[in-house]
């Protein structure tokens, strides 16, 4: 049995940032995630974008949150190595009552605190982007492009870092506490656990963690989105996010986003779901955003598909008006030592760092811990080769020869860096995992010339027989043993 | 009797109809003994065409590769085929005597594995060059 | 690596000739390219070892027209492997091109840049550069396949890497999606590896591979093949659970009510190929819409001066002898590109019309001999081929039974034709 000071349920973009801003004090930090790695739910299914907050209700710790995260964005980018680029937003209209939607939530986001938002016209849209359709547009200059894998990946890194401890396949089943020890346990599938403190930061299943600390079992609603990603080569006639005009809830039809990899992402669409990890996707919904993709990008060709995938938000409503409700953060002495996080939903990850640091100073107010004389909240990152030139693709060669050897021909990834994501400190082995610390496998072959390597590398770094490889999940095993057993 | 076959003897293909008449003597499990016996064949594009057709009635011949398991090598497995088809009905027996065999590396091109496998008069040949794995790469 | 070749400077090398992928086009053209005079060549190849993708085809086929005998894949690269070792044609193995910079004014060769651990980065200078980079498989993304995203979903060139190359069984209960080539021969064998094999299901009324492979891949072992039926959803969290089949109608859209569920744990995908082309466009080359590779002249020509390419980066092909024999054709023109500097232009676009596909090459001169390769769009019986430059019909050819499995090529003769009309392909049924 582990025994901390404060347990994290969750490694979502939240869960991590949590634990990497509580790393920020003397403590024993443990994070307790039930998948086989960072950010497996709707941390990594999202458009990866930083927003500005002008679609959020004035006053709203979520408006709050989106703001403060905006503004401090290139800081922490900077900081933990995330790749980022602030593009802008245009929000492009047609008709008169796009523009009075536009204009509404305009002057939201001045009262939220949005800076710089200005009304444009054709010939501006056209300068900003030749691609982008529309009579006239907001420019919002402070929503960016983020990789949310990424930047999940570099807040655990950071945490771990700095002194917290992760723990995967740790799937929590139940919570009790003895109050005369002031001690929390908590069991998951296989392993007990023991903490002072617990934040959940569970996402989906936040509302269950919630009723296991004895808060209210807050009842959400999965509002599922579909997605179709876009070849690069597509990705080079989007520069930056191009939304319709928001409707009057301020929400958005289908749009294209170009993602900071280089790809273009169509979607999300929105629709109800049960499943709380309803992940699948469905012709009925891909038939539907090709149709209303091509609306909005000309590019939306058969051709550049490389994949689909679905992601859901979880929002709290209330079941006696319908009302959809805003972020839950709450800790209160009938739940002593316990920070809730519920209904955390898009924009979550422009909101994880705001709300992590609100979540910590709960329990930096009661407990007082010492600052950590080793914190570093710098995450160092190699350039990646797909990025060098000329020049820096000889000197890392000549440096580390597995430099010259590319593993993955799609992205350009060598054997050096998919070396050092077998070997990433959080010590996730996935196939999935290396994916999303490299990209490899991610380009439009999906895996047809690389993946077979990269499993041969992890059996080979790890020692482990084929039968043990995951995919991604517990049970995700890829092989059934060999061909011809030399055992 | 009209019976049609796919050839594939070459990747044409070629779709062939034969007519058949029953020769009166039941053919046996092994392959010996007569079937039908062949009338006319059409729709062939050449002579290998009718041996095939032939051959399917007589005794279906087939040819197969697999693999077998090669120690110290650059490549865990060296690929095999026969020399020459086997009946048909005689392929899972032969798997089962291929997957016995293990060699050390090298192993060449060429190299008989089986000789004779189960009496079949074919030999198992290796048909990758599997060479010993460098140190270089050990280390 | 082979010894051989001077380096120049530090990472710079110069040659007449760059090959760019070491397998059956690659190696033939180099071979060929040798024989015609061109000796400064260098083949650069990504894997450990010549051969391309043969290296893992262990089933034997290859070989009959190009050699006059049935050989393995691994047999059949060997050929070509010998001799261009017998031939010391200089190659780095373990080289990833990364690059091609095409030739500008000031600029007269072409650069490749390539990246390999022994070697480090190398810049190559050229006069001419061959595209031989072959084919990728399409994916279950490019194809939009519904459901989960479970572990067990391979395409049949990855199963196949893994079982003949790594040593590594993919499962147990195992569906096929799509009747390439590649998924029938993959199915026997998991078949003699112990797997079952559900079925095979096509979308199309028609196989997509060719008929023997359905004879003695799919019949020979009771593997049932379904025309017209779907994949229409993946099932399963960790690993896959089942699929779902439907039936589809002629317009391809699944028909509800058909749908059937077969448990399984590994379904393979042998939903066709794309030509590998990224450092085709890379260099400036015009794509041809139709068969997605580049558009190349008579003489294998990209529309960038003294870029070549063959085989099934060019366009895919269904038999590896035609690979060889195509880029042996690509040498003549490629010799003389180097030892003249340039090759007879070809003005005279080559057209086909709604039944044909694939069509290689995109223009001609008119002038010289040519082989026109193409495929129909969909099964044939009893209809004919006519070439056309203008009223005139050159060749009519009839074709008694024809697949889109199966590539056509007709060779014209340079008095057959003349040079100031376009060349039109029609199929008359």
């Amino acid at each position: 049995m582990e025994r901390f000071d404060v347990i994290v349920i969750g490694a979502g973009v939240v869960g991590s940032a949590v634990a990497r801003e509580l790393s920020r004090y003397q403590l024993k930090i443990g994070v307790l995630e039930k998948e086989l790695d960072v950010a497996c739910g709707n941390s990594s299914r999202n458009t990866g974008m930083l927003h500005a907050g002008f679609t959020y209700k004035p006053g709203s710790l979520k408006a709050e949150c989106a703001v403060e995260g905006n503004k401090e964005f290139d800081q922490v980018a900077a900081e933990l190595g995330v790749p980022f680029r602030r593009t802008g937003k245009l929000v492009v209209g047609f008709t008169d009552q796009d523009r009075e939607n536009i204009l509404k939530y305009k002057a939201i986001g001045e009262t939220n605190g949005v800076e710089g938002m200005r009304m444009i016209g054709k010939e501006e849209i056209a300068a900003i982007d030749p691609n982008a359709g529309g009579e006239f547009a907001m420019y919002v200059p402070s929503s960016g492009i983020l990789d949310p894998m990424q930047y999940t990946i570099a807040l655990a890194e950071n945490a771990c870092r700095n002194g917290a401890v992760f723990r995967f396949g740790q799937r929590v089943t139940g919570i009790t506490r003895n109050a005369v020890e002031n001690i929390y346990t908590v069991e998951t599938d296989t392993d007990r656990f023991e903490a002072k403190w617990l934040i959940n930061c569970a996402g989906m299943y936040a509302s269950q963690i919630s009723a296991m600390l004895g808060y209210p079992d807050y009842p959400v609603k999965g509002f599922k989105g579909e997605y179709y990603v876009l070849d690069k080569k597509a990705g080079a006639y989007l520069s930056i996010p191009v939304y319709p005009a928001p409707n009057e809830k301020g929400g958005f039809s289908t749009h294209a986003t170009p993602t900071i990899d280089g790809n273009v992402l169509v979607g999300p669409d929105s629709y109800l779901t049960d499943g709380l990890e309803d992940y699948k996707v469905t012709k009925e919904h891909m038939d539907g955003l090709f149709a209303d993709g091509r609306k909005m990008f000309k590019q939306m060709k058969r051709e550049y598909f490389i994949r689909n995938f679905a992601g859901i938000r979880w929002k709290r409503y209330d079941p006696e008006t319908g009302e959809i409700l805003e972020f839950k953060l709450e800790a209160d002495e009938e739940h002593p030592n316990t920070v809730n996080l519920v209904g955390i939903e898009s924009p979550g990850v422009t909101c994880a760092l705001p709300l992590a640091r609100r979540a910590a100073a709960k329990l930096v107010e009661k407990e007082h811990p010492e600052k950590n004389p080793d914190f570093d909240p710098v995450r160092p990152v190699r350039k990646r080769f797909y990025e060098m030139n000329h020049e820096e693709r000889k000197k890392a060669i000549a440096e580390n020869p597995w430099y010259g050897e590319i593993v993955c021909r799609c992205e350009t990834v060598t054997r050096a860096e998919i070396l050092a994501a077998i070997h990433n400190p959080l010590g996730v082995h996935t196939v999935t995992g290396i994916k999303n610390r490299t990209r490899a496998t991610m380009g439009r072959c999906q895996g047809g010339y690389c993946e077979t390597r990269i499993t041969e590398m992890i059996e080979e770094e790890l020692g482990i027989r084929p039968e043990e490889v995951r995919y991604s999940k517990k049970d995700s095993y890829m092989f059934t043993g060999n061909v011809r057993d030399a055992r | 009797m009209l019976r049609t076959f796919t050839c594939i003897m070459c990747p044409q293909g070629c779709d062939i109809t034969a007519e058949l008449a029953e020769s009166g003597k039941e053919k046996q499990r092994d392959g010996s003994g007569n079937g039908p016996v062949i009338q006319t064949v059409s729709g062939n594009r050449c002579r290998r065409g009718l041996e095939y057709v032939t051959q399917e009635i007589e005794n279906p011949m087939r040819n197969i590769a697999t693999s077998v398991l090669v120690d110290g090598g650059e490549l865990p497995l060296a690929s095999v085929r026969l020399t020459r088809p086997i009946p048909k009905c005689r392929i899972f027996d032969v798997m089962e005597e291929i997957k016995k065999v293990r060699r050390t590396a090298p192993v060449r091109e060429g190299q008989v594995v089986i000789a004779d496998v189960l009496g079949l008069g074919s030999d198992v040949i290796i048909t990758k060059t599997v060479e010993k794995q460098s140190r270089l790469e050990e280390e | 690596m082979r010894e051989g070749y001077e380096k120049e400077g530090c990472g710079m090398q110069k040659a007449d000739v760059v090959i760019i992928g070491g397998g059956p086009a690659g190696l033939a053209a180099a071979i060929a390219l040798y024989k015609k005079g061109v000796t400064d060549i260098r083949i650069l190849e990504r894997e450990k070892k010549l051969g391309g993708i043969l290296r893992q085809c262990i089933h034997d086929g290859f070989g009959l027209t190009r050699f006059g005998e049935t050989l393995s894949g691994p047999e059949y690269a060997s050929r070509f492997v010998r001799q261009a070792e017998e031939l010391a044609i200089p190659y780095m193995t373990d080289t990833t091109v990364l690059e091609i910079e095409p030739a500008a004014g000031d600029m007269p060769l072409h650069r490749v840049y390539a990246s390999s651990a022994a070697e480090g980065f190398v810049e190559i200078q050229a006069k001419a550069v061959i595209l031989a980079m072959g084919c990728r498989e399409r994916t279950r993304g490019a194809i939009s396949i519904p459901g989960t995203r479970p572990a067990g979903v391979y395409t049949a060139g990855v199963a196949q890497a893994y079982m003949n190359l790594k040593n590594k069984m993919v499962g147990k209960e195992v569906v096929i999606l799509g009747s390439g080539d590649i998924g029938m021969i993959m199915a026997r064998r998991m078949t003699l590896e112990g797997a079952h094999v559900l079925g095979v299901f096509e979308i199309q009324p028609y196989a997509s591979g060719l008929p023997r492979n359905i004879e003695q891949c799919l019949n020979d072992y009771q593997i049932p093949l379904h025309l017209s039926h779907s994949v229409t959803e993946i099932k399963g969290v960790d690993r896959l659970e089942s699929v779902v089949i439907s039936q589809v109608d002629e317009k391809l859209a699944p028909i509800p009510g058909t749908e059937k569920e077969y448990p399984c744990d590994t379904l393979i995908l042998s939903v066709g190929l794309i030509p590998e082309n990224e450092l085709t466009w890379m260099a400036g080359a015009k794509q041809d819409e139709g068969t997605k590779g580049a558009a190349v002249d008579e003489y294998f020509q990209t529309t960038v001066p003294g870029i070549f390419a063959a085989g099934n980066v060019l366009h895919v092909h269904d038999l590896v002898d035609f690979v060889s024999m195509e880029a042996e054709s690509l040498a003549e023109g490629a010799a003389r590109y180097v030892k003249e500097g340039s090759l007879p232009e070809c003005r005279l676009p080559v057209t086909g019309d709604e039944m044909v596909g694939q069509l290689v090459p995109e223009r001609i001169s008119g002038q010289s001999d040519v082989t026109i390769s193409f495929r129909v769009r969909r099964p044939l019986k009893g209809c004919a081929v006519e070439i056309r430059q203008g009223a005139d019909v050159i060749v009519k050819r009839k074709l008694p039974k024809a697949l889109p499995a199966e590539m056509i090529q007709i060779t014209l003769k340079a008095e057959q034709l003349n040079d100031r009309e376009n060349l039109e392909v029609k199929v008359v049924c």
